[in-house]
């Protein structure tokens, strides 16, 4: 039975990530829906959920086609390396009290290694399809990437001070008295910001600005391993709104439901707090994007790390 | 910054705004009725066909999707021998109903006309035809023309003289 509990634990968290990651397409076309006055999807099946499957359908029997110029084993590697990614920081988030698949004492750097190596999936994908549009959306991704996760990691720090450690579950289980929101506001919105460019959904998806790039890294890609590029993404989104909800909301803690439940309940909120975004917000130009995380964001994050460490080590 | 936040306020305060789409297949939309839809052919109030194949609907289409061969019937009266109109090139323009001299080609509100076979688009004489006059009742191209035609000749149409001798001095 010992044995047998981590795998049931990989399968429950595999089952929900997968489909979550597949509804959430129909989620978010409703909610965009939604928020513009109209329906969306609501003809195919009980509220249009069937979409879901039609869609999935129609992306396995497109032609899976590799462009002749392509680099081809790249090419097929990068839609592969997103999903991956995102599917093994899974790995270390805890759904309820000892239901996680690996409860390291260092997860969160495990999930920000993993959330960085996701990048490579949209690089080589832009590399590899040996088109200028994508390669500019591969270039602008890297870049993006590595000026959002300076200050994505040094805003998760100050929480890292609160809790004293790197597990998940301490930190979440520190929440106890106090969620991380109040006393780490700035960092609660910090890890919002980084997280959505993590995820390179709009607003910060100049990777894949449609209106210049014409999709930017995935413009070669069709069928399935476009598909996946969305499934990673949507995994990365379910990913981000699980972290928000464990840092700094509190997890599964909460009165009367059980753990589980919260858990959800506060990913499905920031998950639609994800899809407000994109329903509202325009996309800056990159340079702006470059100069506000550079000279705006950084420095906040520095100086909310420095005022965290300074007031607990005058408390302690 | 705070214009940011204050957008998706607005933005998530149209959750609870009424739809505009409308459900079309179970709900209609509101037509005018001076929509342009389905062109139709019609006929006077006596039953016969109005159009006298006079190509002016076929110049004026913009898009070329209406040809039609003219001929005559024993009467003298002219009618085409084939009427096509291609609709899956027609934009609804109204410029056939415009230029037509005898109120014979008309656009309906009807815009229904959806085929999964695209030649199932292309509508012959009979198609097109209908058995009322349409918008103009008590329209008749043939008792108000000054043409001769079988049991009507000239100077026996509405409103129309007596045509002049031209070889007679008398008053």
């Amino acid at each position: 039975m010992n044995n047998l509990f981590p795998l049931l634990v990989i399968a429950v968290v595999l089952f929900i990530v997968l489909n979550l990651s597949a509804g959430l397409i129909w989620v978010e076309r409703r909610l965009l829906a939604l928020w513009q006055d109209r329906y969306g999807p609501n003809r195919v099946g009980p509220f249009g959920l069937g979409q879901v499957l039609a869609d999935s359908v129609k992306l396995f029997t497109k032609e899976d086609w590799i462009p002749p110029f392509a680099d081809k084993s790249v090419f097929v590697l990068a839609p592969a390396i997103i999903v991956a990614t995102a599917l093994l920081s899974f790995a270390v988030i805890p759904l309820a009290p000892g239901f996680v698949i690996a409860d390291l004492n260092i997860g969160l750097l495990f999930f920000l290694a993993m959330s960085s190596l996701g990048v490579y999936s949209v690089v080589l994908g832009g590399w590899a399809s040996n088109n200028k549009y994508s390669l500019l959306g591969g270039i602008r991704a890297s870049a993006q990437m590595l000026s959002y996760e300076v200050f994505m990691g040094l805003s998760l720090l100050g929480t890292v001070i609160l809790a004293g450690s790197f597990r998940l579950t301490d930190i979440v289980e520190a929440q106890r008295k106090m969620w991380f929101v109040v006393p780490q506001f700035l960092g609660f919105v910090l890890f919002l910001i980084a997280g959505v460019a993590e995820t390179r959904r709009l607003p910060f998806d100049l990777a894949e600005a449609e209106s210049e790039l014409i999709a930017g890294f995935h413009s070669e890609y069709s069928g399935m391993k476009f598909g996946m590029f969305f499934v990673g993404e949507y995994i990365g989104v379910i990913l981000i709104s699980v972290m928000i909800s464990l840092l700094y909301f509190g997890g599964w803690l909460g009165p009367i439901l059980p753990p589980g439940v919260w858990l959800a309940v506060k990913t499905m909120s920031f998950i639609c707090f994800f899809i407000l975004l994109r329903a509202a917000l325009p996309r800056p130009r990159f340079d702006q994007l470059m100069l506000w995380g550079w000279t705006c964001l950084l420095p906040l994050a520095l100086v909310n790390l420095l005022v965290t460490g300074a007031v607990v080590l005058a408390l302690s | 910054m705070l214009s940011l936040v204050r957008s998706l306020w607005e933005v998530f305060r149209h959750a609870f705004h009424p739809r505009e789409t409308i459900q079309y297949p179970e709900e209609k939309a509101y037509l005018p009725p001076r929509y342009r839809g389905r062109i139709i052919l019609t006929r006077d109030p006596d039953g016969g066909e109005r159009c006298v194949a006079c190509n002016l609907c076929a110049v004026a289409c913009p898009v070329d999707c209406i040809s039609l061969q003219a001929t005559e019937d024993d009467d003298g009266r002219r009618y085409p021998e084939f009427f096509r109109i291609n609709f899956s090139r027609c934009i609804f323009c109204g410029f056939c109903e415009e230029a037509c001299p005898t109120y014979a080609i008309q656009l309906t509100p009807d815009f229904e006309m959806g085929e999964y076979n695209r030649q199932n688009l292309v509508y012959e004489k009979g198609d097109l035809l209908v058995d009322g006059p349409g918008k103009y009742p008590d329209y008749n191209f043939w008792r108000v023309a000054g043409v001769a035609i079988a049991g009507k000749d000239k100077g026996q149409a509405e409103r129309e003289d007596a045509p002049v001798d031209l070889h007679n001095l008398l008053p």
